[in-house]
């Protein structure tokens, strides 16, 4: 968002180095999306972190018997799901340009609403909806605001976080609400085709994700926003409109992954999702999005969030303390971005 | 997309839109109601008082942390209904902050309305040691709960639970089990909480000093946050990484709840398992026999009870019932209960809801 004021005087520039001409284009603003997309997205800035992910492997498999298992790889894609389905909204939301510090509040006011015995003894389904409408909600009042309140986002997702939470621990009088349905706490247990189905819903998401971002002209919309929000606005984007459904798409998101972890703690809570904002954006920075918005892959984002989710799990399986856990995750940060910039990538758009 | 000529006066889909986003609210509204809820259990109030008789007329501030906390909430929820059986007591309570800066001056404007005598359970006791002591000089009593001051000048009396003890009392549960049960060289598991807090150390101390009289020692560690979500996940890395255990000390009933969702998740059940708190819930399932939790080893709340009665006592002038001095102690350390299948029922209404 600062970008666009920055940049202001080279607008013109930027939309005629885009090469589509200012007057007429309407929704073609960027070239029209190439093929092969996913393997695209993998051959430029994951492929630095598939090489960190290899590493991280080959670490955990020497250092500990238990790593390389069935059951133990199964633990890290399981705990990497509510994380994962978080990071894809957060992920676009930074392509677009915005930044949404408001995730795992979110998550909460959602897990919270949908665990009140009202809302239980609607059943699981309402209760799926509940979450789902909630985050939803919460997502567009940050993006109305944002975008026709012209708030900084973030300064408006800041403010989310800290009432969402409130609201949380208001409706739950502070207590953790447990889970009384079961089928809810079953979707934590299921396994459809051997396959978790919390790794299923993380697929799914991911799946949603990259062909939104990939595959259709609102993606395109969300790249041009990102990368330069007035060049986008004067070629004919309702970037308003773009921006504030972005918003919505990170609250449907939480709203799932809220789902996720009622089923997985077998609670609600306003302490669910603690500091998911960093990690969702930890994991898209890592996973190769630029922070300014414009770029940026989901497949690069998932990547990131198995990077961190590894990272803990050997570092339990090898019985390390939290202290060194944490000094270690600190220089793996700054070792997979090192390692990520010696890979080629696109050039970061609109430069002066 | 949208810059259509021919546009129909009312835009159908955005009627519908609007008209669903409006139902759609409407009926999450109806969601937030947590009305039938649990008769709350406010634990152990009228129970416990001696010398009820009613003295003068006192008013006593109180301060904690945010409730942001199954058992700090049950800290604040127990402070407000003890103060309530008294009809001589006036309680002042300001509203839970986890900002040590907000908290002191809550505790500076309750000195200056000139209360009787003040309840502190601090968010972080070295930090309020100095108001402590400012209202000591100002001539209000003030009762420490829990976390204790850098100085014994800043309170009257502390009382609070014992954390090492509760290590030993799990120790020694664990340790005597695994004795009666001859198993010679245990695999035990200890999820701690929040692992850089004085507090975590002190169990985990007492925790490793029990085990090591019966010969054993912890084989792994992990640490939480308290929390469920935290919990829960850690757990699921911790099961992993030790495929048979014997024994698991959880340090605390509140994460518990995703600690038990791991468990069962993993379909583990060759173990058995200590709480650490002593929520209801873990009573509850304690009382079932049905899962992993056996004993849960007690860090009671009811010390806020317990606080404002000695902050009324003192406040009085008055010293404690069944003691000999004419004052009250200055300092309290409760003892750490072990909750098992055998007591629970003797201890079922001090549980705090989580």
């Amino acid at each position: 968002m600062n970008d666009a004021g920055v940049t202001g005087p080279t607008v013109a520039e930027g939309v005629g180095a885009a090469g589509s001409p200012p007057g007429p284009a309407r929704d073609e603003v960027t070239a029209r999306p190439a093929r092969g997309g996913l393997v695209r997205s993998l051959r430029f800035a994951d492929a630095g972190l598939v090489v960190v992910l290899v590493l991280l492997v080959v670490a955990g498999t020497v250092t500990s018997d238990a790593f390389l298992t069935g059951s133990n790889l199964r633990n890290i894609l399981v705990s990497s799901s509510v994380i994962g389905v978080v990071t894809v909204g957060a992920t676009l939301v930074i392509i677009g340009g915005g930044i949404d510090l408001s995730v795992g509040a979110i998550v909460a006011l959602a897990s919270v609403w949908a665990t009140t015995l009202q809302t239980q003894s609607y059943g699981p389904v309402v209760m799926v909806l509940c979450a789902v409408l909630v985050g939803a909600g919460a997502g567009l009042v940050n993006g109305v605001l944002i975008s026709y309140g012209r708030l900084v986002p973030f300064i408006a997702t800041l403010a989310m976080l800290v009432a969402a939470r409130g609201l949380a621990a208001r409706m739950a009088e502070n207590r953790t609400q447990l889970v009384t349905q079961d089928a809810i706490k079953r979707i934590a247990t299921t396994d459809v085709l051997g396959v978790p189905a919390l790794v299923l819903v993380l697929l799914a998401t991911g799946l949603v994700g990259w062909f939104i971002l990939e595959r259709t002209t609102f993606g395109r919309r969300v790249i041009a926003v990102g990368g330069n929000s007035e060049a986008a606005r004067l070629a004919g984007i309702d970037v308003r409109r773009v921006t504030a459904s972005l918003y919505v798409i990170s609250g449907v998101c939480c709203g799932i992954a809220a789902v996720m972890i009622m089923a997985r703690t077998t609670t609600g809570s306003s302490t669910h999702g603690s500091l998911y904002e960093l990690d969702a954006i930890a994991a898209a920075i890592i996973g190769g999005t630029l922070l300014t918005g414009g770029r940026g892959t989901i497949v690069g984002a998932l990547l990131g969030v198995l990077v961190f989710t590894t990272i803990t799990n050997i570092f339990i399986l090898n019985n390390l303390s939290t202290d060194v856990q944490n000094i270690a995750k600190g220089a793996i940060i700054v070792a997979a971005v090192l390692i990520q910039r010696r890979t080629p990538t696109r050039s970061a758009p609109v430069t002066t | 997309m949208s810059e259509n000529p021919a546009q129909p006066l009312i835009d159908r889909r955005r009627l519908l839109f609007g008209a669903g986003a409006l139902g759609a609210g409407a009926a999450l509204a109806a969601c937030t109601s947590n009305s039938p809820a649990e008769s709350a259990t406010t634990a152990a109030a009228a129970a416990t008082t001696s010398a009820a008789a009613a003295g003068t007329p006192v008013t006593i501030g109180f301060s904690a942390p945010a409730a942001d906390h199954g058992w700090i909430a049950a800290i604040t929820t127990n402070a407000k209904s003890q103060a309530a059986t008294f009809g001589d007591v006036t309680l002042e309570a300001v509203e839970g902050s986890n900002d040590v800066n907000q908290q002191i001056s809550q505790v500076q404007t309750l000195i200056d309305k000139k209360v009787d005598a003040l309840v502190i359970l601090p968010f972080d006791g070295n930090a309020l040691t100095e108001i402590g002591i400012t209202a000591m000089e100002a001539g209000i009593p003030v009762i420490n709960l829990d976390r204790i001051f850098a100085s014994p000048r800043g309170s009257r009396t502390w009382i609070g639970g014992d954390n090492y003890g509760m290590g030993v009392a799990a120790g020694r549960y664990i340790g005597e089990q695994l004795k009666a049960k001859g198993v010679s060289n245990p695999v035990i598991g200890e999820i701690q909480g929040i692992a850089n807090l004085q507090l975590t150390q002190e169990r985990s101390k007492g925790f490793a000093d029990a085990l090591g009289t019966f010969g054993f020692k912890v084989s792994r560690q992990v640490s939480a946050e308290f929390t469920v979500e935290s919990g829960q996940k850690v757990t699921a890395d911790l099961l992993q990484a030790a495929p048979k255990l014997d024994a698991v000390w959880n340090h605390d009933d509140d994460q518990g709840i995703g600690v038990l969702a791991a468990i069962d998740q993993a379909g583990r059940k060759e173990f058995f398992m200590v709480g650490g708190a002593g929520s209801r819930n873990a009573m509850d399932l304690i009382k079932a026999d049905s899962g992993v939790l056996k004993c849960t080893v007690t860090y009671p709340p009811t010390m806020a009870s317990s606080a404002i009665n000695l902050a009324r006592l003192v406040a009085q002038g008055n010293g404690m019932g069944d003691l000999v001095e004419n004052e009250i102690p200055a300092s309290i350390t409760l003892a750490s209960a072990t909750v098992t299948k055998e007591n629970v029922d003797k201890y079922l209404p001090l549980g705090f809801a989580s």
